[in-house]
């Protein structure tokens, strides 16, 4: 499956407490997923758990809107939004900014 | 899996090409001095300097004469990428080619000619004396005309109403009458290096956008050997290459204006969106709109792009009225498509898109891209369709 597009930033990313926390909410309260998004595996495939890209949409502005940044186009795509663990690399990327 | 950024990307031409990256350098360095040309109605010397340097200048000379045979769909690409960060940076690089073409297409094997192809692929940069005081801009009609001079020298008088960026560019390509007692339609295109010419400035180009061309007035004397005259006649060299290549990238140039004003809507509606997460803001109906009518026209661009690298070697093709048609209906539907698609962007980014400068505003590109149906009018082609139109369709 996907790849987190962003491996080497990804041990720092997961180990910010805060980029997690806003992945996990946006997901909670937009990703419509199956499962309970604050327990689900930072590797799961958000996509095989009911993530649709419409969905996407509304959980990346959630995750804009509480960190306050914004993801750079270049990780805006399909691979980016398919874990938890990819999206908070991204979100790292996005306050990096 | 299909990739979501096929659709949500705003840009043209991101997949990987030989030039990506050398277009991507030089449109970051045209995007840091965009304003600032504009402001100063000053050429985008730096990134011409860049051009130059990464061979983008050079792109389109023939693998046989050590260049890079870059197809116009690839100019085309790259004059969007370059139209995107600075419209001014871009219309010189479409303006360029659109000449240099006539090169290795018309020129013949004259000294004078293929020492001018070695220049460009070392990066030499050409402008462009079609128009004439006197002549209505008809670019098909010339007044002046090549004379020769005591010593077996030629030498050329032309009152310019516009030469654009003169002052940065290492070669003039001049249409005159082919001799003194030639009829106006009878035209030559003459290759002036700078160091052959002397430009008295007659005007100054103080416009509303389009700025950083310099399009200034010039009366141009010049004094050359017969060498430097391209060998086909400028009817041959218009219709099969400077015609159909400059509307082809001058119209992909104003795709990137209509695109970085896009981009700026976006972000405005994004930043709405982000707002009130989950309810669509009335914004978003309007992009997808703009975004309709941003996808017709850069297809449309690169649709015409295409047919000309299929028959770029087919002289009667190009030469035949449907071609000139098409040409011009580019040109005309690509020119009227970018102010509304500009304007579009305008209204929805807002109070923020209406200030006269700032990240948000659309200043700048409502302007440039007014430029595009008045350069060249659009009236005028039209009149020059109506005529063919009564014999010849469309291209479909």
């Amino acid at each position: 499956m996907h790849q987190d597009p962003n491996t080497a930033a990804t041990p720092v990313a997961l180990a910010d407490p805060t980029a997690e926390q806003a992945v996990r909410r946006a997901l909670a309260d937009h990703g419509r997923l199956t499962v309970d998004a604050m327990d689900v595996a930072p590797i799961a495939d958000l996509y095989a758990l009911g993530l649709t890209s419409h969905a996407t949409v509304n959980v990346m502005l959630a995750i804009e809107n509480d960190l306050d940044a914004e993801f750079p186009d270049s990780v805006l795509n399909r691979a980016t939004f398919a874990s938890v663990e990819s999206m908070v690399a991204a979100a790292a990327l996005a306050t990096a900014q | 899996m299909t990739d979501v950024a096929e659709t949500t990307a705003p840009v043209l031409g991101t997949s990987p090409d030989r030039f990506a990256e050398r277009t991507a350098a030089v449109a970051a360095v045209a995007a840091q001095f965009a304003d600032e040309v504009d402001r100063d109605a000053r050429p985008p010397r730096e990134a011409i300097a860049v051009m130059r340097e990464y061979g983008l200048l050079a792109a389109a000379v023939p693998l046989e004469h050590g260049g890079e045979g870059a197809t116009v769909t690839e100019l085309s690409v790259i004059a969007t990428e370059l139209g995107r960060a600075c419209a001014a940076t871009g219309m010189v690089f479409a303006m360029h080619q659109g000449q240099v073409m006539a090169l290795w297409r018309h020129g013949g094997d004259g000294a004078g000619v293929l020492a001018m192809i070695d220049a460009v692929r070392d990066g030499a940069l050409v402008a462009s004396s079609t128009t004439e005081k006197g002549v209505g801009g008809d670019a098909r009609r010339s007044t002046c005309a090549i004379e020769p001079s005591e010593d077996g020298r030629i030498r050329l008088r032309k009152d310019a109403p516009v030469i654009s960026y003169a002052t940065e560019a290492d070669a003039v390509f001049v249409t005159a009458r082919r001799d003194l007692d030639a009829p106006a339609s009878d035209q030559r295109l003459l290759i002036c290096r700078t160091d052959a010419i002397v430009l008295s400035q007659t005007s100054t180009w103080d416009t509303m956008g389009l700025r950083g061309t310099c399009s200034n007035g010039w009366i141009l004397d010049a004094e050359t050997t017969a060498d430097a005259v391209l060998r086909d006649d400028y009817a041959a060299i218009s219709a099969r290459t400077v015609l159909p290549v400059s509307h082809v990238l001058w119209a992909s140039v104003w795709v990137g204006i209509a695109a970085s004003a896009a981009e700026r809507a976006r972000a405005a509606v994004r930043k709405q969106a982000r707002a009130s997460v989950g309810t669509t803001p009335p914004g978003a109906l309007r992009l997808a709109e703009l975004l309709v009518d941003l996808q017709l026209l850069a297809d449309a661009v690169r649709h015409a792009a295409e047919r000309f690298d299929a028959v770029a070697d087919d002289p009667e093709t190009l030469e035949s009225s449907a071609s000139a048609l098409a040409a011009n209906a580019l040109k005309i539907g690509a020119s009227e498509r970018v102010t509304d698609i500009v304007t579009a962007a305008l209204r929805i980014v807002g109070i923020a898109g209406y200030a006269a400068t700032g990240p948000m505003s659309i200043s700048r590109h409502l302007r440039d891209a007014h430029g595009a149906a008045v350069m060249v009018s659009n009236d005028r082609l039209l009149q020059n369709d109506a005529g063919l139109a009564i014999m010849t369709g469309a291209i479909l």
